[in-house]
């Protein structure tokens, strides 16, 4: 057997399975997104329909909320972390990264937990003011279930971008005279960018298509993804939530791709 | 045990070798190579040493016209994997994931050797090369001349009807490289397999080859034994590239040429326009200036040990180098005469 | 001296919180499992009577998710580590492309893929009621993480250089991907696997939309669960997820940690 034909062996079976059921799939779902009574005009409806740009833009505003304040959480807790040694620090990295793995609908329960109708943030507030308090089935909670999956992940990419910074630089800088916040201002936190823009643009991302925690809350506030399946199975409008998920799609993937020529590398979108 | 008389002759005939985009590295190339012998690919860097080697193992196809033989037969379209070569790479490419002993005997399971047969060619193959206490060692744990002999034990342990090396020494630092290369040498005189070894380093070469093949450009220079190729190099190319030469110019006026310094005595000279010769620097003598036919002034000196090396001045259109007797006295600005004997001077073909 | 103290003690204490924030619901989803009454809290006293519940409800869809995720395994390491290794041997922009595409569902939400695989095989009746139809799903969406896994280990190897010695020693194409090319990948498949594993196990997005009532898997059980179930139970049944995940975690970090001690030898 020549070795092209060992290679193409070895290809086959991935471009058989990717065709089937990804490509072929993709292009079924945006030739569906142009049946509808309106055609391909389906595709503007994202833009034109008030109640399909509420949603859009609630969800950009979301996605965009979360992948700052995610950015902030993880650079701190990020440098803390990997700056300093002390016993159990492996533990607390496991625990940091733990909520990786949990899918959003259970993510959601979460914050059922921590912020819902029984929830322990409602007790401690009910404790110290008398008054319960119970967000999770409002923005308030859908962000902070945002967070809750967003900064393992986050975390994650910047320590290891703290561990690759080169000391001596830093040792440069402070022979210099350069304090610790100038350190980090003109040092460390320069260096950290290309960790920001492709973390970010996957937290972006991931937001913008998170839809299990949004079906938990069952929250008020419409994102996309829950404006797609109510289209899908509630009103059967299979052109229009074909249409909005092409939509969806291309504004996911455009921010990873806009990172990922800006940060000039290739990142792993983890799960 | 070992591969005794396993080898086989070998010929290039034709081989050129262009790389897609259409530079041609090796232009056509014939090459004759007996059963047995070791010949070594000697060249400076990028002048086709390991393409030709590749092209003799099989990892890569001659153009179109080329053809490699093994006694006599053709196996230009055999794959590597058919060909039975023994191959030692520059970075000696261990199998990560096998022990020293799982290493050395690869090659002889993949032709089903039984196991217990296989258990005593490997432990012969660790003998005959020295690492009989590594058997079960990961290859990460071995020192550098430690992997150059499991890979050499590997190459070797299938009795391949070529043994072909690329570089084995050049990853390793001076000393041990001295003494491994006492070892190849013994190593190949005792296996007699047919062997290739590429390398740039002329010392290695003179030390380890029956024949030596000077490469430049894609082309063969030279092909001769090390003290051929030293004393009597080819060409220009070949002269200064194997150990130090001096370049001589000037007209000839039949066996004598006319140098600033004075004159000069080759053997077979005829009169004829500027011509140009080679003397090494150790063929050199030092002598009174007084009545000596050929002159100069010494411009520096050095002390090395074994020999004094001087450079001398005027005695040639550029400073010619003369590696003198350690126990020679001179001093920097002295005049001195020069001697060379007879068939010490070799007239280069430009 | 304080004073340079003082960020780094409120670094510590935000790190706290935030770790407090992410651990402690589901702590508390833990405990509320094995407790009697939540509402008033452990002094109810604790029992297995809420995880029992969730056996007999919903054991089904635990044992398939366990059963396609690893199927999900098996299709990714007989599909994926031949792949990766044709991927890295060719090299250059053919198979850029392909690993682009293939890793484009990592940027789509797994709504809109599962939005057109339903469009696309809805109508085929059988393969749409059965497992497989998810199994083909979680394939699709686990795919890039075993074959980037397994390049990244191939591609600090010199691939080409033990290829070529293993084929000067005889052997054949299939001889050198068994004997050479696969144990020396075997930290990037162990990687590859645990993450295909976990993240099959955890997958909604794409499943919520491809399950039938009869093909629910672990996570939509969930969502059942949180939707209609009391408290307890829902924990319950989260307890037993953990339980399935928290060892993968565990040796997903070994292995990581395992891979670093060696890469700084
Ligand atoms: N795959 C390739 N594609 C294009 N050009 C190549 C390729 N491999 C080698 N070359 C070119 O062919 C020429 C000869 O290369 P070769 O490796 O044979 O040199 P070499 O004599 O072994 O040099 P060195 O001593 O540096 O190893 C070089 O100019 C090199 O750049
Ligand atoms: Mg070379």
């Amino acid at each position: 057997m020549s070795s092209r034909m060992f290679v193409a062996l070895c290809l086959a079976p991935l471009l058989i399975v990717a065709a089937a059921f990804f490509v072929l799939p993709l292009a079924r779902l945006v030739v569906v997104g142009a049946s509808g009574p309106d055609g391909a005009a389906a595709y503007l409806a994202i833009l034109t329909e008030p109640r399909y740009r509420e949603s859009l833009v609630a969800t950009v505003i979301l996605a965009v909320a979360t992948t700052v304040a995610t950015l902030i959480t993880a650079t701190i807790v990020g440098l803390f972390v990997q700056r300093h040694d002390f016993p159990g620090r492996s533990v607390l990295v496991a625990l940091l990264t733990f909520p990786l793995a949990l899918p959003g609908v259970v993510v959601g329960f979460m914050i059922i937990l921590l912020a819902g109708r029984q929830g322990l943030i409602g007790e401690v507030a009910r404790a110290l003011t008398g008054q319960r308090l119970v967000f999770a089935y409002a923005a308030g909670g859908l962000f902070l279930g945002y967070l809750y999956f967003s900064i393992p992940r986050v975390i994650l990419t910047i320590m290891a971008s703290v561990e690759k910074l080169d000391p001596q630089v830093e040792e440069a800088a402070r022979a210099l005279g350069a304090g610790a916040w100038a350190v980090h201002r003109d040092v460390i936190l320069p260096a950290l960018v290309p960790a920001f823009i492709a973390s970010g643009a996957i937290c972006f991302a991931t937001a913008m298509g998170a839809f299990g925690t949004a079906f938990t809350l069952a929250t008020r506030t419409d994102v996309l993804p829950m404006v797609i399946y109510t289209e899908f199975t509630l009103n059967a409008n299979f052109a229009m939530a074909a249409a909005l998920s092409v939509g969806l799609g291309i504004v996911t993937w455009a921010a990873l791709a806009v990172s990922r020529s800006a940060a000039g590398t290739s990142v792993a979108a983890a799960g | 045990m070992t591969a005794n008389g396993k080898g086989v002759s070998l010929r290039l005939e034709n081989c050129a070798k262009t790389y897609p985009g259409g530079i041609q590295v090796l232009s056509p190339m014939t090459l004759e190579i007996a059963r047995g012998e070791t010949v070594v690919l000697l060249g400076p860097s990028g002048c086709g040493k390991t393409t030709t080697l590749r092209i003799i193992a099989g990892l890569i196809q001659p153009d179109h016209g080329g053809r490699v033989l093994f006694d006599g037969v053709d196996v230009t379209s055999v794959p590597i994997e058919k060909r039975n070569v023994g191959m030692v790479f520059q970075s000696y490419a261990l199998f990560p994931n096998m022990t020293v002993a799982g290493n050395i005997g690869y090659g002889l399971k993949i032709r089903h050797v039984p196991k217990a047969e296989r258990r005593k060619r490997v432990d012969a193959m660790m003998q005959l090369v020295g690492i009989d206490t590594l058997h079960d060692r990961r290859v990460d744990q071995l020192s550098g001349g430690q992997r150059q002999r499991v890979a050499l034990a590997r190459a070797v342990a299938c009795q391949p009807r070529v043994l072909l090396l690329d570089e084995p020494l050049t990853a390793l630092d001076a000393s041990l490289r001295d003494r491994l290369r006492t070892d190849l040498n013994q190593l190949f005189r005792s296996l007699g397999i047919t062997t290739i070894y590429v390398t740039h380093d002329q010392g290695e070469a003179m030390a380890l080859g029956d024949r030596i093949v000077v490469m430049t450009k894609g082309t063969i220079a030279q092909v001769g034994t090390p003290d051929e190729i030293y004393f009597r190099p080819a060409n220009r190319f070949v002269a200064e590239f194997i150990g130090a030469a001096n370049i001589l110019e000037g007209p000839l006026q039949s066996e004598v040429m006319l140098l600033p310094g004075g004159q000069l005595h080759i053997d077979g000279g005829r009169t004829g326009d500027t011509a140009v010769a080679m003397v090494r620097p150790e063929a050199i003598g030092i002598v009174s200036p007084d009545g000596a036919s050929w002159t100069g002034r010494i411009q520096t000196k050095i002390f090395l040990g074994d020999r004094l090396r001087l450079t001398v001045a005027e005695a040639a259109t550029s400073a010619i180098v003369v590696d003198a007797s350690n126990r020679l006295v001179v001093q920097v600005g002295d005049r001195v005469g020069l001697t060379v004997p007879n068939g010490s001077v070799r007239l280069l073909t430009s | 001296m304080i004073a340079a103290r003082l960020p780094v003690a409120l670094q510590a204490a935000f790190t706290v919180l935030v770790t407090a924030f992410l651990i402690v619901p589901a702590v508390m989803s833990m405990l509320a499992g094995v407790t009697v009454q939540y509402s008033r809290g452990l002094s109810s006293g604790l029992t297995l009577e809420w995880v029992v519940e969730v056996w007999t409800l919903y054991s089904d869809t635990i044992l398939r998710s366990v059963l396609i995720a690893l199927a999900t395994l098996g299709c990714t390491l007989t599909i994926g580590v031949p792949a990766a290794y044709g991927l890295q041997v060719t090299g250059g922009r053919i198979a850029r492309v392909i690993e682009e595409i293939i890793t484009l569902p990592l940027a789509i939400p797994g709504l809109a893929i599962a939005l057109g695989m339903i469009i696309t095989y809805g109508g085929v009746g059988s393969f749409r009621q059965s497992s497989l139809f998810i199994l083909a799903g979680h394939v699709v969406f686990t795919m890039p993480f075993m074959i980037r896994s397994v390049m990244a280990v191939l591609g600090v190897i010199d691939l080409d250089t033990l290829d070529e010695s293993a084929a000067s020693l005889g052997a054949s194409r299939w001889q050198r991907f068994i004997d050479v090319v696969v144990p020396n990948a075997i930290p990037g498949i162990l990687a590859g696997s645990l993450t295909v594993v976990t993240l099959s196990l955890g997958e909604f997005n794409l499943t919520w939309m491809l399950h039938t009532p009869l093909t629910k898997t672990l996570p939509v059980g969930l969502a059942d669960s949180y939707a209609s179930m009391r408290l307890e139970i829902a924990s319950a049944y989260t307890l037993i997820f953990f339980v399935l995940l928290v060892p993968l975690l565990a040796a997903m970090q070994f292995a990581a940690r395992n891979r670093a001690t060696r890469g700084r030898q």
